[in-house]
């Protein structure tokens, strides 16, 4: 496939079933006697439970149990792990003990026939509680840092270059806390078949590895532990591990012998599936005064919970993007009374750089060069972290595709210089970065009579199409057309693959579909079949009668190699953006997008655009209008609601370029594909912030840069 | 004060009508003090005649199909329709009127079904997304999004598809601003706006009846 074809846009392969309806998401399962369950949370943020009166919440219609710390059965792979968080503080144990380490802690499941009377029935659950003082505010606490566990200090040359150099500059940044908020809700669904056999349907972007923590908590034999998560409602890493109420859920159906489905409220979303954890951070940067990167210190304090280090890699970015030979960063966390954060979108990379890219355009306008100019002067040929060639880096001509189609050289680099009506008008622009990683997976194929192909890997589609890519790699293998080949995922049964996360599912299993179709074309030859004009030339009905088989079936494992180690696999992306900023009432419109990808043949354009054009949403979402906001008194969120938490809607998005250099990456795979997730997201908050500099002189550290910021003197 | 009485209030501290039958009802019980009536509140029998005598009838016609249905008045819409209809199509994003993702017709118009309480429906017309397509033939809308990519994970998809038709049928479909704005109401989190706004053009410009 690395040739110099590109390929065909095509609809989704599941796409007819989500524009009817037909398409099942986990809460939509059909199981007999299924019961309802409700989730009671704390509404103190620190202590325990003095009492907890479940009487009346027993005694009302269709209630079938109502299950605390007092009654809930043990799980028996929690209370066999004794591990200590490093933060000294005690393990969340849900509805294992009285103890309420954040709010919104579940405290009690109400189950009951219908939905309605769940509902009722969990307001009459009363409590009385032990407050202890608590800690949720991270600008508070900043200074009560813990060195994570991996993701360490990092130096390469003079650690003072970046404040002894002639041209210097100093800024600290601050990303609030945002919350993934995927569509669906979360929850799951069990079903116990006897003691020691249970069947989930869930929310998750891997399969195997929420098949893996049920087997674990139950101690269970795995091939008893099936899950299923074939449509899932939006993830963007939430769905990244199997959170504990789902655990005490499939508790909760063994208990009763009967299903139990639980549908989360968006209340609930906030505080116990994650969140981009709000971060601190600090950049010196030094340069000469012809504009040449001399240092560069990085440094972010990020939250955590108190149960649980959570760790991203805020700092990573600064460390190799630049042709820079003094660098130094440096990462802390701070565990707070707070539920544990999970990576978002862009995780950390996004986060660290808003922070890096604001400060390459400030710097930029300090050395009085244009901010593209000022990145391909310092444009790092090779990776000056790990001394290493890039498998490939076609981001000066991403910066040159993107600033052509913007018409970024037209504009007067002047900051306030231009304007619409009574609107300012701003360019800004920004790199992003991920890396580009190849995991293992599984595929296998089976081949019809019929000519028609079926593949299958235990791998997720949380939005971005795997099943469309992986039947287009499939169709590019073998010629036979997109009808007549279907891809199955989300079924913890078939051959096993990675979650899905960190752009990495084209790569990873697009590769075991690429390498299963080549060795079904071998084994075809052997039997004297091939692939010929769309279509199976060779008798193959003959064949599988000989063989007394329904089809010919072929299953490959597929990782990565040697190759690995000698490069630095990175996905580039490249931001440009127009905004206006009315001077009145300091709002921001997003006026004009154009977004460059550097992300190696692109397997699937129109599903690949789609990604693109998302991920540039999150990220206007994240640059103006995203942050929940907790009050600290109480430890409590105050907007946490999709009306007060604004993620972006329509009216907040205008039409979006996406360019891709569509170039394929010699060394990574066979499709020569990197990923593309999360270079969507990452550095468009700068880009927008950068915008806003040039439309206003205003340089804004602090997301979401909300109207009270520009207006701030 | 009996222990009876001094629960009742503690439990009465919420406003719901059926803690106020409760607690009506053990004062009741107290003034006139049969045995039986005291008996029956403790093993929460009231709660079973109030479950009883709250079964409404509703008739209502949903994607053509007259429906004769016994329910609760607190049952909403959106969850009659999936928990008890299995027409899942319609989604559960927010339960408050706030995603839109529950975005069905009655009597032609889009409404949030999260918000309706579905004995409000009594002898209206309800469509759903599973009612759109006629048989094989995918609505014009449902087209539109397939071939414009308008949408990823395909949650939100329904209450946009049904909203986006409305959204033609108000004539508010005149120009992609005037799209951007009429269905903001619709959040789609994996972003495929620009896409949306491109397929309901398309379906405007195209001319077809929706």
């Amino acid at each position: 496939m690395k040739n110099d074809i590109q390929n065909k846009p095509i609809n989704r392969v599941d796409g007819r079933a989500k524009v009817t309806g037909a398409a099942k998401y986990f809460a939509e399962i059909e199981v007999p006697g299924m019961t309802h369950c409700v989730m009671v949370t704390s509404t103190i943020t620190r202590g325990s439970i003095t009492s907890i009166d479940t009487k009346q919440a027993e005694r009302a219609p269709g209630v079938l149990a109502v299950l605390t710390h007092l009654n809930m059965p043990a799980i028996p792979g929690w209370a066999a792990d004794n591990s200590k968080p490093s933060s000294g503080g005690e393990k969340l144990r849900l509805l294992g003990s009285d103890k309420i380490l954040f709010n919104g802690q579940p405290i009690a499941l109400v189950i009951a026939d219908t939905l309605e009377r769940a509902q009722y029935a969990a307001t009459l659950v009363k409590t009385i509680y032990k407050k202890e003082a608590h800690k949720t505010d991270l600008a508070k606490h900043k200074t009560e840092v813990h060195m994570p566990s991996r993701l360490g200090d990092y130096s390469r040359g003079d650690a003072n270059a970046h404040s002894t150099a002639p041209v210097t500059l100093k800024a600290d940044y601050v990303i609030p806390i945002e919350v993934h908020n995927p569509m669906e809700l979360h929850g799951v669904l069990a079903l116990w078949d006897g003691e020691d056999k249970v069947t989930v349907w869930t929310k998750t972007q891997g399969v195997k590895d929420t098949q893996e923590t049920i087997t674990a908590a139950f101690k269970l034999e795995e091939k008893n532990v099936q899950v299923h998560s074939e449509f899932v409602g939006g993830g963007f890493g939430m769905g990244l591990r199997t959170w504990p109420q789902d655990i005490v859920v499939i508790a909760a159906a063994k208990k009763l012998k009967r299903p139990v489905k639980l549908v989360m409220t968006r209340q609930q979303m906030f505080t116990m599936v994650g969140y981009r954890p709000y971060t601190l951070q600090h950049i010196s940067m030094g340069a000469t005064a012809d504009g040449k990167l001399s240092g560069m210190y990085h440094e972010a304090i990020g939250e955590t919970a108190s149960y649980e280090d959570f760790t991203e890699a805020t700092v990573r970015m600064t460390r190799f993007m630049y042709a820079c030979p003094n660098v130094t960063t440096k990462y802390r966390i701070v565990p707070l009374d707070r539920g544990v954060p999970i990576w978002m979108r862009g995780p950390g990379e996004a986060t660290g750089a808003f922070a890096l890219e604001s400060a390459i355009d400030e710097m930029a306008y300090k050395v009085n060069m244009d901010p593209v100019e000022f990145r391909i002067l310092n444009f790092a040929e090779t990776d000056p972290e790990r001394n290493k060639p890039f498998s490939s880096n076609h981001l000066k001509e991403a910066y040159q595709l993107g600033a052509e189609k913007i018409g970024w050289f037209k504009r007067n680099r002047q900051p306030r210089s231009m304007k619409e009506g009574d609107w300012l008008v701003g360019y800004g622009m920004s790199t992003g970065v991920f890396g580009a990683y190849r995991g293992g997976s599984t595929c296998r194929a089976q081949l019809n009579g019929d000519g028609s192909l079926v593949l299958q890997s235990a791998t997720a589609d949380i939005g971005p199409g795997t099943g469309t890519a992986m039947v287009q790699i499939a169709h590019e293998v073998t010629g036979l057309p997109i009808e007549k080949i279907r891809f199955e995922l989300g079924d913890s049964s078939l051959p096993p693959s990675g979650s899905q996360g960190g752009s990495a599912t084209v790569s990873t299993v697009g590769s075991a579909v690429y390498d299963v179709c080549t060795a079904l074309k071998e084994m075809m030859a052997a039997k004297g079949l091939s692939f010929e004009n769309g279509a199976v030339k060779g008798n193959i009905k003959d064949v599988l009668a000989a063989d007394g088989k329904p089809y010919l079936e072929v299953t490959k494992e597929s990782k990565g190699g040697a190759e690995q180690q000698k490069y630095s696999m990175y996905s580039f992306s490249i931001h440009f953006t127009e905004v206006h900023v009315h001077p009145g009432t300091g709002v921001v419109r997003v006026k004009r997008v154009v977004t460059v990808a550097d992300s190696g043949r692109i397997v699937s354009p129109k599903t690949a655009a789609s990604q693109m054009i998302g991920g540039v949403t999150g990220g206007i979402g994240m640059a103006l209008t995203e942050e929940a906001i907790i009050d600290h008194r109480y430890g409590r969120f105050v907007n946490n609601n999709l009306a007060d938490y604004h993620v972006p809607v329509s009216a907040d998005v205008p039409h979006i370029e996406t360019i891709f250099i569509d170039k394929p990456d010699p060394i990574i795979n066979p499709m020569g594909s990197k990923g593309m997730g999360e270079i969507a997201l990452i550095g468009f908050s700068a880009a927008v912030a950068n915008a806003v500099y040039h439309a206003t002189g205003k340089r804004i550290r602090e997301l979401p840069i909300t109207p009270d910021k520009i207006l701030a003197v | 004060m009996s222990d009876q009485l001094k629960n009742a209030e503690e439990y009465t501290s919420g406003t719901s009508r059926r803690s106020f039958l409760k607690q009506s009802s053990l004062i009741t019980a107290i003034a006139l003090a049969p045995n039986a009536v005291v008996k029956a509140a403790e093993e929460g029998l009231d709660e079973k005649i109030a479950a009883a005598i709250e079964q409404m009838p509703l008739n209502v016609t949903i994607n053509g199909v007259k429906q004769n249905l016994k329910i609760e008045p607190r049952v909403t819409l959106l969850d009659l329709l999936r928990e008890r209809l299995q027409l899942t199509g319609t989604k559960k994003g927010c339960d408050h009127g706030q995603c839109g993702a529950c975005t069905v017709h009655i009597d032609g118009q889009r409404v949030n079904s999260c918000l309706t309480l579905a004995v409000t429906t009594e002898g209206k017309q309800v469509t759903t997304i599973e009612g759109l397509a006629h048989g094989e033939e995918l609505h014009p809308m449902q087209q539109a999004f397939l071939d414009h990519d308008g949408f990823q994970c395909g949650y939100c998809t329904p209450g946009q598809i049904m909203s986006a038709v409305c959204c033609i049928r108000e004539g508010h479909a005149d120009s992609p601003e005037e799209i951007r704005e009429y269905m903001s109401g619709n959040i789609c989190r994996c972003g495929a706006y620009s896409n949306i706004v491109d397929a309901i053009m398309d379906v405007k410009q195209g001319g077809k009846k929706v």
